[in-house]
């Protein structure tokens, strides 16, 4: 039971929790030990319960797990639950002034007494809440063996520049590790003890990694419009920026950030500044994703690059706000009316949170349409351990844009299919040369752009987007395969799902059961999704929404081989667990 | 347009027809088609440089007008009532270039109103001009949110509803430009054109512009006849480029006020109505609803105001448009890379 547990803090919104479980999370990140977290929170500012997972593993996974085994209860109100939820051999932490609270035999209880600790230090008022969840962190630190230094040094990253306040919960965390020291004896088998496994590593949420990562590829304008989970994304952006993006010579900024009126504005922002040649994005999530409809099927026909990040959560409607999803494969893929299809990539991890954040402005310049990352709660808004991401190896690739020399020499018209790739050239406002203004447009055009309803010009032009999306199969992020010889089964997953497959496979492997794993990163397909497909008997396609819109769309595109293809798909709310994955590979595998 | 016309050139040498794009598809007799008459013959007058100016609009017959113009010019005919979104974006990555926004009052009271009224709190460098004739004419004659109350139409009967006044809400999103005109006065139609371009953010000219086929009962306020009969003008202008020289001398002093516009120009007011001050916010409401008590319109400048920073200046963007800034401006160094990381460490 040493570094290969869960710890869940019960809590109640609001109170500041959240900085006591991040610094938690930091000290034993600090230790070495490979963590992991999960933040279960209500949508609401104040007073509703909120659950925090801190994952420790020796080998490395970092997976959701149903249930954690040590319970830090700080929330009167859901103690009943979370008591009930531990497994037998758990361990309970909780305040001492919970007389009535109910016990449980096969679970180890150990009290602090919160109320004493603040009343003696003298904090009154809504510090109260603040220094109670600074009780658990050094309670807990003692009870588990977390070191007292790395604690400090955790409280000295969260509150740097902050010396009274850093004094304020240091001396509180100490007052509750020495009192456990001293009053309690330890009685079960919860140990953390240093590794050695997180030397140079980041701790960073996937919204921050996009952030960083649409800076380091150019963003020049973000405008959005809030929501969850989509707002953290936009804030990293707006720290970040100040801090990277100041021009030297001049000290001004080389970026604008808008906080618009609603999402249709704020995509129509980005499509605007796209269409000047600025590298534009927007952040949302699957609402906004619906508003910004008619914009994105704009910049599809009218050929404009945009980038929009969608931090997905669960639908359809308003949903679950704070809840984690891949429910928008579908309709994202296909967004808009008429024949329309969208650019998709699936960031999985942090680092490709980075990378996708400046190589999605690539792509949407070189393709001259909009980009989808999709991200999704679960990724974008918990924090996650990585390897320092690698600064980006090539140029940027701005597309095929003309400039007024280029104009002079080889004409222009704005749609023509110069390379048979598709891709049409196109010049910037600014241009002095007459012949480069052209007139962008959602409705029917000819080559040279003019409006037009002659149907062999709109069955050519919608040609010619068909063999731009086969361009794209090409230029997009390949898919990452890993196949162990004797592999009979195959896993496809995309996005956050990563960790629980890798652990579900990794455990299979355990059981001698080797498996294949193809991790798609983004749409369109590429040629080698048929490849996998083909070498395996059966398929599992696993992915966090009711209907599995992966499995369907690989089914629409190799209806050959769509019998082979088995979904494992759910959605509750929650990252998957490697366990709902086993069990369903089990119920199609029963010998396994 | 004459030979003669067709064969001048300006102050940049161009001709009158470069500042011209395709024929009009609009009905014979359009008002928008006056209208974009004048924006030609303004743009060719102040020698305005094509590639410094983007066209812009919407959706509906008026939105189609921005074919009709500029054809050496970039633009982009969005999406109705989106043509605000679409237009902040463009201004914001490239601020060394303006606009001339054209759109109906569908695509701006109507659908989009919300856009209108925001782009106005941001106060872009666009001139926008509503051309407005109270009915959908593109699908055949709907009323639109500027409709008459109590107007009835063959297609769609009696409109219920009151008026939007698109000078009034643009006065009270913070515009800093507000003029209200009529196609059929090209005269005035051009002069405020022309101060409006001098303009540092968004300049409105809703400008009442009958619709031939589809509302030009005599009744109607937005019919031709009525417009003739009814304009109540604030004032004359006449707008004075910064490089002439100024001669107050060819208005009445006692009755001209000049304006000066933040590049160094000026718009002289010749008042009708002695009391008139359009940078009077008060006073500019107050007049458009004793019109609108009264039934009359009131065409001229009727609120200025040029103390709102745009948009661009509150950003206070580095000088090089955003969209021209090279790899070196917008990636920032490895070093750069390895310190922020540092602190997720």
């Amino acid at each position: 039971m040493v570094n290969n547990f869960s710890i869940v803090v019960a809590s109640t919104n609001g109170s500041g929790s959240l900085t006591a479980n991040l610094i938690l999370l930091r000290s034993l990140f600090l230790m070495g030990i490979p963590v992991s977290s999960k933040n279960i929170f209500p949508s609401n500012i104040q007073g509703l319960p909120t659950w925090y997972y801190i994952r420790l593993s020796s080998r490395g996974f970092e997976a959701h797990r149903k249930n954690a085994e040590v319970l830090v209860a700080f929330n009167r109100l859901t103690f009943g639950d979370d008591l009930a939820n531990l497994p037998s051999g758990g361990i309970c932490l909780r305040p001492d002034s919970w007389s009535d609270a109910p016990e449980r035999e096969d679970v180890i209880t150990y009290t602090v007494p919160v109320d004493a600790f603040l009343r003696d230090a003298g904090i009154r008022g809504k510090n109260r809440d603040y220094l109670s969840n600074m009780v658990y962190v050094g309670a807990i630190a003692q009870l588990l063996g977390i070191e007292f230094a790395a604690v400090e040094q955790s409280l000295g990253h969260h509150f740097e520049g902050k010396e009274s306040l850093y004094k304020l919960n240091a001396s509180m965390v100490s007052i509750a590790y020495h009192w456990v020291g001293d009053n309690t004896q330890k009685q079960d088998p919860f140990l953390v003890a240093p590794m050695d496994s997180n030397k140079d590593k980041l701790l960073i949420t996937g919204n921050e990694a996009a952030a960083l990562g649409a800076i380091f590829g150019g963003v020049s304008l973000a405008s959005w419009y809030p929501i969850t989970p989509a707002t953290g994304l936009i804030d990293a952006l707006s720290i970040l920026l100040p801090k990277l993006r100041i021009d030297e010579e001049s000290g001004k900024p080389t970026y604008a950030v808008i906080q618009a009126e609603d999402e249709l504005s704020a995509i129509g922002m980005v499509i605007g500044a796209g269409w000047a040649g600025a590298r534009a994005m927007t952040a949302t999530s699957g609402p906004g994703i619906s508003l910004m409809t008619e914009f994105a099927s704009l910049g599809y026909f009218a050929e404009v690059p945009a980038v929009i990040w969608d931090v997905q959560r669960i639908g359809p409607s308003t949903g679950l706000p704070t809840r984690t999803a891949q429910g928008d494969v579908m309709s994202t893929y296909f967004l808009g009316h008429g024949d329309s299809q969208s650019i998709l990539l699936f960031p999985a991890t942090v680092a490709e949170c980075f990378e996708f954040g400046y190589g999605a402005f690539d792509l949407a310049e070189e393709l001259q349409t909009p980009v989808f990352v999709m991200s999704d709660l679960d990724l974008g808004m918990n924090t996650w351990m990585s390897d320092p991401f690698e600064y980006p190896k090539q140029p940027m690739k701005r597309g095929k844009v003309l400039s007024e020399e280029e104009v002079s020499e080889v004409g222009f018209s704005r749609f023509a299919d110069l390379e048979g790739d598709g891709i049409p050239y196109r010049t910037l406002p600014g241009n002095r040369h007459p012949l480069s203004a052209y007139l962008g447009r959602g409705t029917g055009h000819n080559r040279d752009g003019k409006y037009s309803e002659k149907p062999a010009d709109w069955e050519q032009n919608m040609e010619r987007l068909t063999r731009k999306f086969e361009t794209a199969r090409e230029l997009v992020p390949k898919p990452i395969v890993d196949e162990p010889d004797q592999a009979r089964l195959g896993f496809l997953a995309y996005g956050s799902t990563l960790p629980a497959v890798e652990e579900a496979r990794a455990l299979l492997s355990d059981r001698s059961v080797p498996s294949g794993f193809m991790r798609i990163r983004a749409l369109p397909f590429m040629k080698q999704v048929r490849d996998y497909l083909e070498h395996y008997d059966r398929v599992f396609v696993v992915e966090l929404n009711r209907d599995g819109q992966m499995h369907m769309l690989l089914s629409m595109e190799y209806p050959d081989l769509a019998g082979k293809l088995i979904s494992i798909s759910r959605n509750d709310g929650l990252p998957f667990t490697a366990e709902q994955i086993l069990e369903q590979v089990q119920i199609n595998e029963p010998q396994i | 347009m004459n030979s003669k016309q067709s064969t001048r050139v300006n102050e940049i040498g161009l001709a009158y027809s470069d500042y011209r794009d395709l024929p009009s598809s609009l009905c014979k007799g359009c008002g928008h088609d006056s209208i974009t008459s004048q924006i030609i013959s303004v743009a060719f007058e102040l020698s305005l440089k094509p590639h410094e100016i983007i066209r812009l609009s919407g959706i509906g017959c008026s939105s189609k007008a921005a074919a009709y113009f500029f054809g050496r010019s970039h633009g982009f005919n969005s999406l109705h009532g989106r043509m605000p979104s679409l237009g902040t974006g463009a201004l914001v990555a490239n601020h060394h270039l303006s606009a001339i926004g054209v759109s109906g009052d569908g695509d701006t009271a109507s659908i989009g109103l919300g856009q209108f009224k925001h782009l106005l709190r941001r106060n872009l460098r666009m001139v926008y001009i509503v051309e407005n004739n109270g009915v959908f004419g593109l699908t055949k004659g709907q009323f639109s949110a500027t409709a008459d109350l109590g107007q009835e139409l063959k297609y769609a009967g009696r409109n219920e509803f009151p008026p939007q006044d698109l000078c009034m809400e643009a006065i009270i999103s913070g515009c800093g430009f507000v003029a209200r005109s009529f196609s059929g006065d090209p005269q005035q139609v051009r002069e405020l054109l022309k101060a409006a371009l001098s303009h540092r953010g968004t300049a409105v000219l809703d400008i009442i512009s009958p619709c031939v086929t589809f509302n030009n009962a005599s009744d109607s306020t937005k019919s031709y006849k009525w417009g003739k009969d009814n304009a109540e003008s604030l004032q004359d202008l006449h707008y004075v480029p910064v490089r002439e020289e100024i001669s107050i001398e060819e208005f009445n002093p006692g009755q001209s006020r000049s304006v000066e516009l933040h590049d160094g120009s000026q718009i002289l007011l010749q008042k009708l109505d002695q009391n008139y001050d359009p940078s009077d916010r008060l006073m500019a409401i107050n007049h458009l609803e004793t019109a609108r008590q009264k039934g009359e319109f009131i065409t001229g400048l009727i609120y200025i105001n040029q103390e709102r920073p745009s948009l661009t200046e509150v950003l206070d963007l580095v000088d090089t448009p955003l969209s021209l800034l090279p790899e070196g401006k917008l990636r920032p160094s490895s070093k750069a890379l390895q310190d922020i990381l540092d602190s997720y460490k």
